[in-house]
């Protein structure tokens, strides 16, 4: 009996397994460890998170393979890492690592200003981020097997990402709603694949995940990407930014799975110490703004 | 007849779709009262640290084990099928310790040798083959008296049975196949019969 790898269906399927829960950033093998034990659904390897990849400028490249595999011998959920918008050879290097999940992330400094990885090409699955239907289409439409919003990650504040999770969920509902000979126009406008146009029309929604993400600081965000129709959601900075990042962790996975529940989410809420601290979008200039990037 | 499906985290609407096809009403379990509501329970697949956790945190997890003690049907895939066990090999999970299997965890490996591929049946149902879809999947490594063999994979044992409770380490609620979620309707049909006529 053959067995066939690689398939759209193992990796949308994978993206599914992870839905309703929490994947945070983990700068070594420790932090991997309090993440899981905390509850965290994968872990996101990387060398640096994104506030101090913020604050400190230059070019930010895909992290030391060695940091990487470190973390993914500490633990025994999925781990993922990001690379550089159009930068397939760190793809390739991260397959032959055989991470579970690539992040082809707009945190880092772009690779190429035209031209997406073409995800198609590899085994491992990947997630990309979207400011509306259009760009997340165009993502799938590239192979990506799950979607999160950009956000504006590493400034502890949520107003980017819920702006880019209600432009999503307004332009699906658009969609849902037209007519089937609308649907070409519309395809033409938002620069998405007819097909995956039709799909959500169809269907009523993404064809894949979708997950919030960038700037998320609180259980309370967290449940408010929920509640806004988010499948899970991506703490990057605000955990291990945190004054109590044991306690931050837990209660952001015990506010994604009862992001319903306002009597939880006051429990839940309470005594955890200063959360990171946050930017304000005003004070970053439209060059430093990270979800710009990608095409 | 209402079946639950444990809804932590994980693939749990695909579960309800797929009973929703069946005629079948669901609700999802998150709360110790819902197990009150529901004839049967689903756990479906996820991060097994991740649902097991959260069950021992809001005390779901004695609530199921109690439950599935006294012949209550529970069926679980992938992550469920992990903590149906009442071992896991690397003990990296709290598992429920329901079924006389012992369980290796990613036992095909990482991500990337997922896999689809057609199971064999061991001949109790009118179909041969199944749809097997593995992420990042367990493997039952032995088990234990009144197990039954329900289908493998190669050699592995890929899904099986133990009275009400049933065990697949791969995902029918990923393909458009029904047959185990028939199995499982059929399980809790005949409980809910005996529990009448005792």
């Amino acid at each position: 009996m053959t067995a066939r790898t690689g398939s759209i269906k193992v990796k949308t399927g994978m993206a599914e397994m992870l839905k309703g829960g929490v994947i945070m950033d983990v700068t070594n093998a420790e932090q991997a460890l309090i993440a899981q034990e905390a509850g965290a659904v994968a872990v996101m390897a990387l060398e640096k998170v994104p506030a101090d990849i913020r604050r400190e400028g230059g070019v930010a490249r895909m992290s030391d393979p060695r940091i990487i595999r470190e973390i993914m011998h500490a633990v025994t959920i999925p781990v993922m890492a990001k690379i550089r918008i159009g930068h397939f050879v760190e793809a390739q290097i991260l397959e032959a690592l055989e991470i579970d999940f690539i992040d082809e992330s707009e945190v880092l400094t772009p690779a190429d200003e035209h031209h997406h990885v073409n995800k198609h090409d590899f085994t491992i699955p990947f997630v990309c981020g979207a400011r509306n239907l259009g760009e997340a289409l165009r993502r799938i439409g590239e192979g990506a097997a799950m979607i999160r919003t950009k956000g504006e990650a590493g400034t502890g504040n949520v107003v980017e990402a819920v702006r880019h999770m209600r432009t999503i969920m307004s332009e699906i509902r658009k969609v849902v709603n037209m007519n089937e000979d609308e649907l070409m126009a519309e395809a033409k406008n938002m620069g998405a694949p007819y097909e995956l146009v039709k799909l959500v029309h169809d269907e009523g929604k993404l064809p894949v995940v979708n997950f919030a993400a960038g700037g998320i600081a609180t259980p309370a965000d967290a449940s408010l990407m929920m509640q806004l129709g988010a499948d899970g959601v991506f703490v990057g900075s605000g955990i291990f930014k945190s004054a109590n990042p044991v306690k931050m962790a837990k209660a952001i996975v015990d506010a994604v799975t009862y992001y319903n529940d306002a009597n939880k989410l006051l429990e839940i809420s309470e005594n955890l110490g200063m959360a990171m601290p946050g930017l304000s979008l005003a004070s970053i200039s439209e060059e430093n703004r990270m979800a710009g990037r990608g095409w | 007849m209402k079946i639950g499906v444990l809804g932590l985290q994980g693939a749990y609407r695909e579960h309800m779709q797929c009973l929703g096809k069946l005629g079948i009403d669901t609700m999802d379990v998150r709360y110790n009262q819902d197990l009150k509501h529901i004839n049967g329970l689903i756990i479906p697949g996820g991060e097994s640290t991740v649902i097991s956790k959260l069950a021992q945190k809001n005390l779901l997890f004695d609530a199921i084990r109690q439950k599935g003690l006294l012949n209550f049907p529970i069926w679980g895939t992938c992550a469920g099928l992990i903590l149906l066990a009442s071992e896991i090999e690397d003990n990296s999970v709290e598992p429920l310790k329901l079924m006389k299997i012992k369980v290796r965890r990613n036992a095909f490996g990482r991500q990337k040798h997922s896999f689809v591929t057609k199971i064999k049946l061991s001949g109790f149902a009118a179909q041969e083959e199944f749809p097997g879809v593995f992420i990042r999947a367990p493997q039952i490594i032995s088990i234990g008296d009144g197990v039954e063999v329900l289908a493998r994979y190669q050699k592995n044992i890929v899904a099986c049975k133990q009275g009400n409770l049933l065990a697949t380490s791969f995902h029918p609620e990923l393909t458009s196949d029904l047959l185990f979620h028939q199995i499982f309707l059929n399980i809790v049909q005949r409980s809910m019969v005996t529990s009448l006529a005792g």
